[in-house]
């Protein structure tokens, strides 16, 4: 088992090794830093361009082959993933960032992951009833829709309700704004107030495709034999379904759970760009647009990352909750 | 992703079992005929009233992309000198851009690209993932080792950021959507063909494909004569379901300005210029916002019910 389980692992760090190492030279041989200084206004000196470029291993004049191994050999024996072509230190950027993302998604995600399995899981009880039916297009309509659309009606309806309540209720750029007041109630109501919109948005997200996989596997359970057994055998309908049937339909879930926790971070890049929040998923976006090579392999590795560890996980509650793999 | 895994289960093997029993029984012999696999398909899509509603919006969008243009006096690379950033009126239905080009006029040219996009990509990376998976699975060894280690390389990888470096330092241009077609191809296939390749493993052990190994084929003629054709419900479903999932993508891309470039538009390059003032000026977001929705809403409706009506064990379409 556990040789098994080492063997894996060996498998994911040389599969992330490649996989970030290919990321590298893709960057490096597409993204240009030295054009951010040619657009300056006055012009900067070539020298001075080019220097700055080679302290910080962007330089393109220097061979890919150098450049990759001055920067793998910095982040095996320093854990430094380098700087932005501005200078800003990658390592700092992802500590912080890492923070913001995890405040603001935590609540969202969690709640949406709840709340799609119980409407899910009630949905599938009334298969082809009204309520079913109701929420099975909700559901549809939430899933179709990209997140980009879904953060702007929001701000667009927050900012028509702020107009008629007279004052600025909902809030939506940034993590905190001005705070009113003295003490702590104020600070912590302002972050409550910023995460409200983002947090909604999140959960809708969730709720919606959570809640369409739960339904398919509570109706897969529902339709199975031990479920009619449960049945037969003269069990409440309430105790057939939620211990028999209920019980069943959430080991898949709790795989699909594991998974999305540990991506949760990377995944909320329009959420994040739209309601101004500075996380992970933002970075993203931020380093493509600001030509910063270092920054796009270090959230290429930091999603690998999360992959890998919901891979793990998912593997481990699989074998904690099904006997079958447990025992076999 | 999630619309892709949840696309494909409850696919059970492609069946070659005939159709449902309560169908094959003619009341009296003769009296009615015997229903083909694809027209018993046929009649248990009908049932499923979202998707057929979903598929004739579709057959609508797409003519109303192809012919709309005609329609319409003003085209989508116009500028109306007179009206700059107009709420919607008589002349402008949709209203106009910051630039004073028609919304409306956008709104359809964008659609097109995206339909394009879409249903290229979801063509494309879906016969990948048919060839590869259904490859993989038969040849077996070595082969399928390599991969099956490629697929878990490229999932590891967030494709959003691959594609958006690319594209960035990539040809600019009237054609680099074709670029954008081709990654997102690249990227499409690896989920799907995983779940080709588990079908094949089964479909690998009937008795027909033993049949024709003995007789001497060569594999790739039963990968192409008896494999494909025999997990192809999974395949319709996966491509479906693709065609949702490329707009996304693409639309996703665009929105940031990493996909389809100007002066061209995509659905998303026009939501992400009318987002930045959504709250003050929201004509421009919502047009291509709305139709964008009905879009993906459609194909996703069109690929459940493609689901329910391939998937002989569902109960949902109904008696045939």
């Amino acid at each position: 088992m556990i040789g098994y389980v080492l063997r894996r692992l060996a498998n994911y760090i040389v599969l992330l090794f490649v996989a970030v190492s290919l990321t590298y030279v893709l960057a490096a041989t597409q993204l240009n830093p030295r054009s951010l200084f040619l657009m300056r206004n006055p012009p900067l000196d070539p020298r001075s361009i080019e220097s700055m470029l080679l302290s910080r291993n962007l330089s393109e004049n220097v061979p890919l082959w150098e450049r990759y191994w001055t920067w793998l050999t910095n982040v095996l024996t320093k854990w430094d993933w380098g700087q932005s072509p501005m200078g800003a230190v990658v390592n700092d950027e992802i500590g912080a960032r890492i923070w913001v993302s995890l405040r603001l998604l935590l609540i969202g995600t969690m709640l949406g992951l709840v709340l799609g399995v119980a409407i899910g899981a009630w949905a599938a009880t009334r298969q082809y009833k009204i309520s079913d039916r109701v929420i099975t297009v909700l559901t549809l309509l939430v899933v179709s829709t990209p997140a980009f659309v879904i953060g702007h009606v929001s701000q667009i309806l927050a900012t028509d309700a702020n107009r008629r309540l007279g004052y600025q209720f909902f809030e939506f750029i940034g993590e905190t704004g001005a705070i009113h007041g003295e003490g702590w109630w104020p600070v912590l109501a302002d972050r409550l107030q910023h995460l409200l919109l983002p947090t909604v948005v999140l959960m809708l997200l969730g709720l919606a495709s959570m809640s369409r996989i739960q339904r398919n596997l509570m109706l897969d359970a529902l339709g199975s034999d031990f479920v009619r057994t449960a049945r037969a055998k003269g069990l409440r309908e309430n105790k057939a379904v939620m211990k028999h049937a209920l019980r069943t339909a959430l080991i898949p879930t709790a795989t699909y759970v594991a998974f999305t926790v540990a991506t949760m971070f990377v995944g909320a890049t329009y959420t994040e760009k739209i309601f101004g929040f500075r996380g992970m998923g933002a970075y993203g976006i931020d380093t493509i647009q600001g030509q910063d090579i270092h920054g796009v392999v270090a959230v290429t590795a930091f999603a690998g990352v999360c992959v890998l560890v919901g891979a793990v996980l998912s593997d481990i509650f699989v074998a904690i909750l099904d006997p079958r793999v447990r025992l076999s | 992703m999630t619309q892709h895994s949840a696309g494909s289960q409850g696919v059970g093997p492609a069946e070659t079992a005939p159709a449902p029993a309560e169908v094959e029984q003619p009341t009296t012999p003769g009296a009615r005929k015997r229903l083909s696999r694809g027209q018993l398909t046929f009649r248990r899509f009908l049932r499923n009233k979202t998707a057929v509603v979903g598929a004739i919006v579709i057959i609508t969008l797409a003519i109303i992309a192809a012919i709309g243009p005609e329609l319409f006096y003003w085209k989508f690379d116009d500028i109306d000198y007179d009206a700059f950033l107009k709420g919607p009126d008589s002349n402008h239905i949709l209203g106009t851009t910051q630039a004073g080009r028609d919304v409306l006029a956008l709104t359809l040219r964008g659609m097109s690209k995206s339909l394009i996009i879409g249903f290229m990509v979801a063509l494309i990376a879906t016969s990948i993932a048919a060839l590869v998976g259904a490859t993989a699975a038969y040849v077996g060894g070595f082969t399928e080792k390599a991969i099956l280690w490629i697929v878990d390389l490229m999932l590891v990888i967030p494709s959003f950021l691959l594609i958006a470096v690319i594209t960035t330092g990539g040809p600019q241009g009237p054609n680099a959507w074709l670029l954008l077609v081709v990654l997102l191809a690249i990227f499409g296939w690896p989920l799907s063909s995983r779940v080709v390749r588990s079908l094949t493993l089964s479909v690998k052990e009937r008795e027909y494909i033993q049949a024709a190994k003995f007789m001497g084929l060569p594999a790739w003629k039963i990968i192409i004569r008896h494999i494909i054709p025999n997990v192809s419900s999974l395949l319709i479903i996966d491509a479906t379901l693709g065609v949702g999932y490329a707009i996304l993508a693409e639309t996703g891309l665009s929105y940031f300005g990493f996909g389809v470039q100007a002066p061209d538009t995509s659905l998303g390059t026009l939501i992400g210029e009318g987002a930045r003032m959504a709250t003050t000026y929201p004509w421009v977001f919502m047009g291509p916002a709305t139709v964008l929705v009905i879009l993906v809403m459609s194909v996703n409706a069109v690929g459940d019910g493609l689901r329910d009506a391939l998937d002989p064990t569902s109960g949902s379409g109904g008696r045939a």
